[in-house]
């Protein structure tokens, strides 16, 4: 037995203790704190959110389940009224531009800045009772041999060694926590990315008038090709309210097999001549990285195990589909899965695998869940490489055929499209397989 | 807060050399910690580091020792 194998059954001092005061441990601590259980959230940073970084878009209806005034009461930057789809190439951009009131009424999305969001959360915690511990590292979990194996039954943290009924690990991607007990393996380099960001200070005005939005409205702009110099992932440009959200997200796998430099390619992409102009005159106030879990149901590990459930990014729950990158509403959806089940098992005194299965059934009847199964096949399909250069090229000879009048006779529309298609490296063949592919995908 | 006492990254370079792994290292971190050296070994710049975690995703496995810093230290974002 190693040391951390602690034998003596000493009573827990907490209910439950969570590792990470991201999003996901935050809904987790807070709904588990309203049941009234005993809980203690540990944070790495020295405030919680100092350690995170997000694109920015949160799907927000279900942290409104969580908290009903959230809209009012949290510090949201602007709710998504617009959304930009852009297939950019180095000399042109096509954009499918989608504005919709409806989407205002019921707020679908707002952006968020994480340093900003996160403290409100925890502190929302906090005043439902639970125990916030920041500035605190878990080094390690503590296990002990059960009748079924290995259980855990606490976390060890400098020399602190703490025990409750049931650990959750929110901390993150990186998860060191679920890989540390087998719950999860290291992963291959396709189901992740890098994020690399910045946000740019601009006034309220400024972003108004370039992103075409009034009052609290807000824009998201996603964006995939040469912003990525042909590398698997895509930019992002979302307004908060004073400020850009800015960066790109690379696929690991490809950013090394195309031997591109990820500050390279960031780089290109905000002097693009078509991002460029929306961030003109701003100031850069932050730079920063982070990784996404990019392989969808693919990448979901263990879950569960006696004594521990793994919620968040930690578990790999993020989607993909190419036009939204969610994971900030999946933490919240796991997190709630998560106080769900584990209130079940503390009601049963039941902390084994089985008598936290509600955890799992909860959080794959809830529609986030749900669709973590709907988009499975979304993480294979966005690995096409035609995606990422031959399609907007494709598409931007096309319409130049029809919009440049260079005094030559005009021709048919079809005629061009059949010019440029036989130009392009794109077939036949790809586009019926593509367009199967896709339509099954997302 | 940088952490003056404990350095979180430490390369095996026999590793790094051996699988030239150093290369994919280098260009994967945003924060420019890594400079690949003409012996192929890996220098870092530890105070520089965001800690994403992506060095550690690409590198041959024993390549890189990384964790977290300790509690407290290291990057804080103020945006995020
Ligand atoms: C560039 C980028 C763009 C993105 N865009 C979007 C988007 O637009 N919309 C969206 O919904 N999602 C987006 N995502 C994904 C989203 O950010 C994540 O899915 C989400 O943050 C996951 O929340 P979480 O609570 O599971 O993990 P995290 O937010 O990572 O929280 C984990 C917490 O655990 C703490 N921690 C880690 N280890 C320890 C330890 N050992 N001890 C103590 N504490 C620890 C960390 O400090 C952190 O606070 C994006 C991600 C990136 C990187
Ligand atoms: S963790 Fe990220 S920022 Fe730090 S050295 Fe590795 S790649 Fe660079």
């Amino acid at each position: 037995m190693t040391a951390l194998e602690v034998s003596n059954k000493a009573e827990p001092d907490f209910d439950v203790i969570i590792v990470g005061a991201g999003i996901a441990g935050c809904i987790a601590a807070y709904q588990l704190a309203q049941q009234g259980r005993s809980v203690l959230l540990i944070e790495r940073g020295e405030a919680p959110g100092s350690k995170n970084l997000s694109g920015g878009v949160l799907y927000c209806r279900g942290m409104q389940e969580v908290f009903p005034d959230f809209l009012d009461s949290a510090p949201v930057e602007r709710r998504v009224t617009r959304n930009y789809i852009n297939f950019l190439n180095a000399e042109s951009s096509i954009g499918i531009d989608y504005k919709d009131t409806r989407l205002a009424d019921p707020v679908n999305a707002v952006t968020v800045l994480r340093a900003k969001l996160d403290p409100w959360l925890a502190g929302k915690c906090e005043e439902a009772g639970v125990f916030l511990m920041s500035g605190v590292r878990v080094d390690r979990v503590l296990t002990e041999n059960g009748a079924t194996g290995k259980r855990v039954v606490g976390v060890k943290a400098g020399d602190d060694e703490l025990r409750a009924h049931v650990v959750v690990a929110a901390d993150g991607v990186n998860s060191f926590i679920a890989q540390e007990v087998g719950l999860r393996a290291k992963q291959p380099l396709n189901h992740l990315a890098t994020g690399v960001k910045c946000v740019v200070n601009l006034p309220a005005e400024t972003i108004e008038a370039r992103f075409g939005v009034t009052g609290d409205e807000g824009a998201a702009f996603a964006v995939v090709g040469d912003c990525t110099e042909g590398v698997g992932g895509g930019g992002f440009m979302y307004t908060n309210t004073n400020s850009i959200s800015v960066g790109v997200v690379l696929r690991l796998d490809d950013l090394t097999a195309k031997r591109k430099v990820a500050t390279d390619v960031f780089d290109h992409f905000l002097t693009h001549p078509f991002i460029a102009p929306y961030l003109e005159g701003g100031e850069v106030i932050e730079y920063g990285c982070h990784m996404v879990a990019e392989g969808g149901l693919g990448m979901l590990g263990e879950i569960d195990m006696d004594g521990m459930v793994v919620v968040g990014d930690a578990a790999g729950l993020t989607l993909n589909t190419g036009l939204t990158v969610r994971g900030m509403d999946l933490a919240v959806a796991s997190g709630v899965a998560a106080a769900v089940g584990i209130g079940a098992s503390l009601e049963r005194k039941d902390f084994s695998k089985a008598g936290l299965a509600g955890y799992r059934e909860t959080l794959f009847a809830s529609p986030e869940g749900k669709d973590m199964k709907t988009y499975a096949k979304a993480p294979a399909f966005l690995e096409v490489e035609r995606m990422y250069k031959d399609y907007g090229e494709l598409i931007a000879n096309v319409l130049y055929g029809a919009f440049n009048l260079d005094t030559k006779p005009r021709e048919h529309l079809a005629k061009v499209a059949i010019r440029a298609f036989k130009k392009s490296p794109v077939k036949v063949r790809h586009l019926i397989s593509d367009g199967i592919a896709g339509v099954r995908a997302l | 807060m940088l952490d003056d006492d404990q350095t979180h990254i430490e390369v095996n370079q026999e590793i790094v050399k051996a699988t030239g792994c150093g290369t994919a290292i280098a260009a994967c971190c945003a924060a420019r910690v890594y400079t690949e050296e003409p012996d192929g070994s890996l220098s870092v710049e530890y105070a520089a580091c965001l800690e994403c975690g992506t060095c550690l995703a690409v590198a041959a496995p024993g390549a890189l020792k990384w964790h977290y810093p300790r509690g407290g230290f290291g990057i804080q974002f103020r945006e995020g």
